[in-house]
């Protein structure tokens, strides 16, 4: 009777060792990536829609940026300037309201259709007709669901014009034009796979111009199109071979989601992947000493600040205001909590935007703070709450502040939460002091100025929600210049008005401006053309090859 | 009264009997799901956060925000919310998610196979070395066998899965290149491989393509191993306890006397015995598995449930975080009813006569 149990046992026996065996000789038999193509590591969890004329994170911006052409694009070498993208060339009339457009001749999209002044014109009257999160952009130039249709318009098949509200300086207008939320969409495609509507108040149109289906898909006329996206697991791009410009070295790009610093940097050590995307320092530092790995970076439009509210009776007092841009330890924040992923920058404008400055009037002087506190009758200190999001660099630099606060008799309490939660609160200006970053909407210098220093109506009804409002300040005569800036036609005199802006706010505005974020990649040295963009829709994978 | 009177009689109370348990199970049943919906639901919506910015995203302007709000209906009174969605639930619809634009029931039947493979292989890893484990410390009581045992179970208990997990990532896949990474297939197979059953495993075997299953197996064995090692530890000490429990029985003492040998009583006559209570143990450490373990799926990133309800969560994404929570109850109470089903069958006493 025990013959059974035996035989069982050394079958069971057998399998192991067959296994061991399997997995032992099994080893060496690995491939790195395909010659043909890129594997990137990347957390892109943000991605929410690919539909230019919807998507407004991150991820997004870079997969259509490598997906999609734009009437005109960011000069990378000169960041204050446009080139043309698929516009040929472009002339502005004397009142300054009207912009016509001439097409480069016989472009074709990804699908082999051929792109026309209509493709353009249908582009606008998506983004604005959707009415989805970066409308906003286009209905700055006065453009709404009843007038679009008017204000642009192809006048023949190559000549596209757009007419705007006001003469604003054509360097604002040609920015917003350059950002991702602009991309040009293939009319016949889109509106083969549209779906009817029955049209509401609330939207008025009696089709989706294919927004499901451009959700997940791909109808533009970039270096690549789209193969799939799997949500949470991968963004794969196939080269377009109908690419009218220089084309992409590479068959086949694969962002590959993974969340995880160290197990990005395995991969990438290992030949898995070839570029990892969101290494922390640990790592970066690691990888920077292996001989088979390189890494690059780039300044990035997003800069990171402390916001007082205003509605708090201390923190509205000028001298509070500004003695807590001396309790800020920048030169220890600079040297450890943000190195390689950010720059100590203290004005409200990113390096690389017109007209920002570098200017850097303060570092930790507890002295100097003490003294103005005193003089706001608050030697004895107060206590003050903070709401900071539960991830790094923030929490650490909360920290550091609340230290070098401590030193100066004010007692900080940090909220956590998660970024939703911190932002919510935010938004319904309930908070004392709030620790976040401000991520240029498109790459002109009205995106950051508007936010920090318009408020138009600064009550709770207010209707424009900046972050001026969102803590209660009102910034008075800032508001106007503001709004002139966005007129002036001489470009440098534009810079020279935005440089005065950002002055005054680190005068007498709430901000506490921190610094200016660097985005960093590691990837095997092998790779070729690899480099990261100004703007997160310029991280252009068509140059990269290997070997 | 005669006697068939009173059998039938006695038949008649047996069926009520099974009528009554049916009944007190549905009632049990219908009240667990409408406590899962509600708990999840209004925890949900009561937390801190705007579900709208979770659509439109963080720049949205506030127009946008607004008329979002009103078409999803986050402006109705909280009831009515609810019963709009048990409405929805009931019919099998738990809503879109707004992560990913899919229904939630069809991204649930995406990701749930990833995870149901992985949990599967950690099972059977685990009860596989758990179970002999377990005999052998029991047989073996204070040898150093079942102080390595318990050592090796202590561990288990004790250390963090996300740090052993990037500890065996370093060394199986960075140092000996035993097993691959990151996911489920390696990039090259990932996108032209399409899977039937979403377990790959099966789907490459099925299929015959076994360069697929090789490399499927070097991406599932090491967080496979891991979940193993996990419920190992447990199932082992359970495992000691039920046979130590059964070895000190007198009917051991009498197969001793009648001269079975050891092995015998051993594996036959106590761990047929240990092997009803171990049944529930082994079931719940399976169904713990099935719920997706986030920090494993994180590190491996393996795009299971866990993963996928994790980031719905921070996202503030409820229709999925909803629709995944009912379905991991699903799995948790089918699974509790399926050992109980087959502890009815492996003990005796509870067979019908």
């Amino acid at each position: 009777m025990t013959m059974p149990i035996l035989t069982q046992h050394l079958r069971h026996l057998s399998a192991g060792a067959a296994l061991a065996a399997f997995v032992a000789l099994g080893g060496p038999a690995f491939a790195g990536t395909p010659a043909d193509t890129l594997v990137e590591a990347f957390a892109i969890d943000d991605i929410i829609s690919l539909d230019p004329q919807e998507a407004f994170e991150i991820s997004t911006a870079e997969v259509t940026g490598n997906t999609y052409s734009l009437l005109v694009r960011l000069d990378i070498n000169d960041t204050t300037r446009v080139e043309p993208d698929i516009a040929q060339s472009w002339t502005i009339s004397d009142d300054g309201l009207t912009y016509t457009f001439k097409l480069k001749p016989d472009l074709k999209f990804a699908s082999g259709n051929p792109i026309t002044a209509d493709d353009v014109v249908f582009t606008i009257e998506r983004l604005i007709k959707m009415d989805k999160s970066p409308a906003f952009l286009l209905n700055q130039f006065g453009l709404t669901g009843d007038n679009v249709t008017d204000k642009v318009k192809a006048v023949d098949p190559s000549t596209v014009t757009l007419t705007v509200d006001k003469p604003y300086a054509s360097s604002f207008v040609l920015n917003v034009l350059s950002s991702a939320p602009a991309a040009v969409v293939d009319k016949k495609l889109v509106m083969e796979h549209a779906k009817a509507v029955t049209p509401s108040d609330e939207y008025k149109w009696d089709t989706d111009f294919g927004n499901d289906w451009l959700k997940t898909n791909s109808a533009g006329s970039g270096a690549f199109k789209i193969m799939v996206w799997k949500a949470n697991e991968a963004v794969v791009l196939e080269r377009n071979d109908n690419y009218f410009g220089e084309p992409a070295k590479l068959k086949r790009v694969i962002y590959r989601h993974m969340k995880e610093s160290a197990g990005q940097r395995l991969a990438l050590e290992n030949g898995d992947v070839d570029i990892a995307r969101n290494l922390e320092p640990g790592d970066l530092d690691a990888v920077a000493k292996n001989a088979d790995l390189a890494t690059t970076s780039a300044p990035k439009g997003t800069v990171y600040y402390i916001s007082l509210n205003q509605k708090n009776p201390n923190l509205s007092k000028p001298e509070v205001v500004e003695a807590f841009k001396y309790l800020v330890d920048y030169d220890a924040i600079g040297a450890t909590l943000i190195k390689g992923v950010g720059e100590i920058h203290q004005s409200f404008l990113p390096k690389g935007q017109l007209g920002s400055i570098d200017d850097k009037p303060f570092k930790l002087d507890v002295a100097k703070a003490k003294e103005l506190l005193a003089k706001a009758g608050l030697q004895d200190g107060f206590s003050v709450t903070m709401d900071t999001r539960n991830t790094q660099p923030v929490t650490g630099i909360a920290e550091s502040f609340q230290q070098s606060l401590a030193e100066a008799g004010v007692k900080l309490q940090i909220i956590p939460g998660d970024g939703k939660q911190t932002l919510t609160k935010y938004r319904a200006r309930q908070h004392d002091m709030y620790i976040g970053q401000w991520g240029s909407d498109y790459w002109d210098p009205n995106s950051n100025a508007e936010t920090f220093t318009a408020n138009p109506d600064n009550s709770d009804e207010g209707k424009v929600k900046t972050l001026a409002w969102r803590n209660a300040w009102d910034p008075k005569e800032l508001d106007t210049e503001t709004k002139a800036a966005l007129l002036e036609k001489d470009t440098a005199k534009r810079a020279a008005m935005y440089a005065d802006l950002q002055k005054k706010v680190q005068e007498s505005g709430p901000f506490v401006m921190l610094y200016q974020q660097t985005e960093v990649a590691a990837y095997a040295a092998k790779l070729k053309g690899f480099k990261l963009g100004p703007s997160f829709d310029t991280n252009f994978v068509a140059p990269i090859s290997k070997e | 009264m005669s006697l068939s009177d009173a059998r039938r009689s006695l038949a008649f109370r047996r069926a009520r009997g099974v009528l009554a348990d049916i009944g007190r199970f549905a009632v049990m049943l219908a009240t667990t799901y409408l406590g899962l919906i509600a708990v999840t639901f209004f925890i949900g919506r009561v937390v801190p956060v705007d579900p709208v910015l979770a659509i439109v995203g963080d720049r949205a302007p506030m127009a946008v925000v607004e008329r979002i709000r009103e078409e999803m209906g986050f402006n109705l009174p909280l009831w009515q919310q609810f019963l709009i969605y048990l409405r929805q639930a009931l019919t099998g619809d738990f809503g879109i998610s707004v992560l990913t634009t899919h229904p939630v029931m069809e991204d649930i039947i995406r990701v749930f196979p990833a995870t149901l493979e992985l949990a599967t292989v950690g099972t059977l890893i685990g009860a596989g070395l758990g179970v002999p484990l377990g005999v052998l410390a029991a047989v073996r009581r204070g040898s150093i066998a079942d102080q390595v045992v318990r050592i090796v179970g202590l561990i288990g208990y004790s250390v963090p899965i996300f740090w052993l997990g990037l500890l065996s990532l370093l060394l199986f896949y960075a140092k000996l290149k035993w097993v691959a990474y990151p996911g489920r297939l390696d990039v090259a197979y990932e996108y032209t491989f399409t899977p039937i059953t979403g377990l790959y495993l099966v789907d490459a075997a099925w299929t015959g393509q076994w360069d697929v299953l090789w490399d499927a197996f070097r991406h599932i064995i090491l967080p496979g191993a891991l979940l193993g090692y996990f419920s190992l530890a447990y199932i082992s000490r359970m495992t000691r306890s039920f046979m130590l429990n059964e070895l000190g029985q007198e009917y051991i003492v009498a197969a001793r006397a009648k001269g079975l040998s050891e092995r015998r009583i051993i594996w036959v006559h106590a761990l047929r015995n240990a092997a009803v209570p171990l049944t529930t143990v082994v079931a719940l450490s399976y169904a713990g598995l099935l719920e997706g373990s986030v920090l494993t799926e994180t590190v491996f990133s393996w795009p299971g449930i866990g993963l996928y309800i994790t980031n719905s969560l921070q996202n503030a994404d409820m229709n999925a975080v909803l629709g995944g929570t009912i379905v991991i109850g699903t799995v948790f109470i089918a699974i509790n009813l399926l050992s109980d089903l087959l502890y009815r069958m492996l003990d005796p006493r509870t067979h019908a006569k």
